[in-house]
């Protein structure tokens, strides 16, 4: 890459502002040209949907704001959010992210371990009381008092609380967080418990998915960092940018669906010509997510290009909807695997049955009883 | 279906015919509504249930011991029978208001966060559980609704020939016609 090498001139905060050090700082003690630096706010502007005009604002706010210490906590979850988070794809993103984040505690990156690392918590808690951010990967457990989850000696659900009582705000990592995920799906032994069902009086943002696309859990953090607010929610807490619209409605392969082009076995004719997955199980209808827009691993590829349907990983329960190949799922409060269409062809074939047998009865009965109503007939009145 | 997806529109046609037999069915919903409240008493029957008059009750148990063949000779009414207005009440008024609500509900996923569809009925997909739940529950609204209309019109056809008072012709002429 063509860089301008600028001398970098240490500008030191002054006035009120308090003395950390801003992201712009910390980006350029880590050797990050400003060429750099300028091109990640474009890409971010960009990214967030903002338009040209966002980009000095969001270079502005890197260069004067200090950096939210953010506290990054592991309940029952299985680490693919973190996963997830360090691949985004571009670099520049990822260390931008990780030096903006400050990311003050997170016992599985950080290099601190046991009571030297729990006391950043107690530390961050104090020294910037009601300014700092939990970013919450996976859920606590509640039953046996918590007990499914120990951190630190502790149940998980304390830490939580504890944490989270002076936070700005709360950032719901994955399905785990936002909706209880495998752990959850019944009968849901642990009780485990989305973040936002324990912590209550505080703004929670949900970032589903299991696990969340790299960029978009990029993206949230770095809108909430530059514009000092939380994004846009919608109904269910989910930003609105990334999580407005469904994967079918960005799908490429919706034009096949539009033209009634379906894909009726793994191996045939459709699947091979790339046409519509509905048939197949498919849950972009229900989902919303970025997949079909945003893709994963860089743009490189998601799930519907690859070939196999969306199993709706971002939607509330999806463990317990029934299988990931069928479109009318099972309705488990039948108590047996049944789902619509079954019970709708068993009720509308035994009901055609009783009136078949009701009419052939009332024909009966009235041949019976036709001698007994010979009078003539009268007119009746309204 | 055969060829480029840029030659055909099936599943759009279909989709097409599902939304605008959707609108037309609110439209003809809200007009019911707006005849219950200025029509006779009959405009009011399948929208509020007598439930704490016993007599009301009773005649319900005539009709359906009616259905069962244990009476021999029917009631005649000039508008449903109770047994008629019971049925009518959760398997036309609660379940038409129900896939109003799920099918509007569902339609504001493609119209959009924001859209007056959205901002109306958008709250019921988590209120039910997700979108896929809501689209299950609108499905089994339809076989509600499919086999409701085979009772009805068997119903109809059955008492415009065994109660001795017209049913069918009601519908074009209103008169109610008693045979004896």
């Amino acid at each position: 890459m063509l860089c301008v090498a600028v001398p970098y001139v240490a500008t030191k905060p002054t006035g009120d502002i308090p003395v950390t050090e801003t992201f712009y700082e910390v980006l350029r003690r880590q050797g990050i040209t400003r060429r750099s630096f300028l091109k990640f706010c474009s890409l971010t502007a960009t990214s967030l949907g903002l338009g040209s005009a966002a980009a000095p604002r969001i270079a502005h706010a890197l260069e004067t704001k200090a950096r939210t210490p953010v506290i990054w906590l592991h309940g029952l979850e299985c680490t693919c959010c973190s996963e997830s988070f360090i691949r985004s794809a571009h670099p520049l993103t990822k260390d931008v992210v990780l030096s903006m984040l400050s990311l003050d505690y997170d016992d599985t990156l950080m290099a601190a371990a046991g009571h030297q690392a729990e006391a950043i918590i107690e530390e961050v808690k104090k020294k910037y009381k009601g300014n700092y951010i939990v970013a919450v990967e996976g859920n606590p457990p509640l039953n046996e008092d918590g007990m499914f989850c120990i951190h630190g000696g502790r149940p998980f659900v304390e830490v939580l609380k504890e944490t989270c009582a002076d936070a700005k705000a709360i950032i719901s990592w994955g399905a785990c967080a936002s909706y209880g995920c495998v752990q959850a799906a019944k009968p849901n032994p642990t009780r485990a418990t989305p973040v936002h069902k324990v912590i209550t009086g505080k703004p929670i943002i949900n970032v589903p998915g299991c696990p969340p696309i790299a960029e978009v859990m990029t993206g949230v953090v770095t809108y909430m960092l530059t514009f000092d607010r939380i994004p846009e929610l919608d109904r269910q807490g989910r930003p609105k940018m990334f999580y407005g619209q469904r994967i079918h409605d960005k799908c490429y392969r919706r034009g096949h669906f539009d033209a009634g082009q379906f894909a009726e076995a793994w191996d045939d004719e459709g699947s091979r010509k790339g046409h519509c997955l509905y048939k197949m199980g498919c849950k972009g209808p229900t989902t919303y997510n970025a997949c079909s827009s945003m893709r994963w691993n860089g743009g490189v590829s998601w799930p519907v290009q690859s070939g196999h349907g969306c199993i709706g990983c971002s939607e509330e329960g999806f463990w317990d909807k029934g299988s990931f190949y069928d479109r009318v799922t099972d309705i488990k409060q039948f108590g047996v695997e049944a789902n619509a269409d079954t019970i709708g062809k068993a009720a509308a074939g035994t009901v055609g049955a009783a009136i078949a047998a009701h009419a052939a009865v009332s024909a009966l009965a009235r041949a019976r009883n036709s001698t007994s109503h010979g009078q003539p007939e009268k007119e009746g009145e309204k | 279906m055969p060829g480029e997806a840029s030659d055909n529109f099936l599943m759009g046609y279909i989709r097409f015919a599902h939304f605008a037999a959707a609108y037309i069915f609110a439209v003809g919903l809200l007009g019911r509504v707006y005849w219950a409240f200025v029509g006779n008493h009959h405009a009011k029957q399948i929208f509020r249930l007598p439930i704490t008059n016993p007599q009301w009750w009773s005649e319900v148990f005539f009709e359906l011991r009616w259905y069962l063949f244990l009476e021999k000779t029917p009631k005649k009414y000039v508008g449903h029978n109770p047994m008629a207005q019971l049925m009518m009440f959760f398997f036309f008024t609660i379940l038409a208001v129900g896939m109003l609500f799920t099918g509007f509900a569902l339609y504001s996923e493609g119209a959009g966060l924001g859209s007056w569809q959205d901002t109306l009925f958008g709250w019921v997909i988590p209120a039910l559980g997700g979108s896929m739940q809501v689209h299950n529950l609108h499905r089994l609204g339809m076989w509600i609704m499919m086999t409701f209309v085979l009772v009805h019109v068997y119903a109809a056809i059955r008492e415009d020939i065994m109660s001795r008072q017209s049913l069918i012709s009601t519908m074009i002429s209103g008169w109610r016609m008693f045979k004896d």
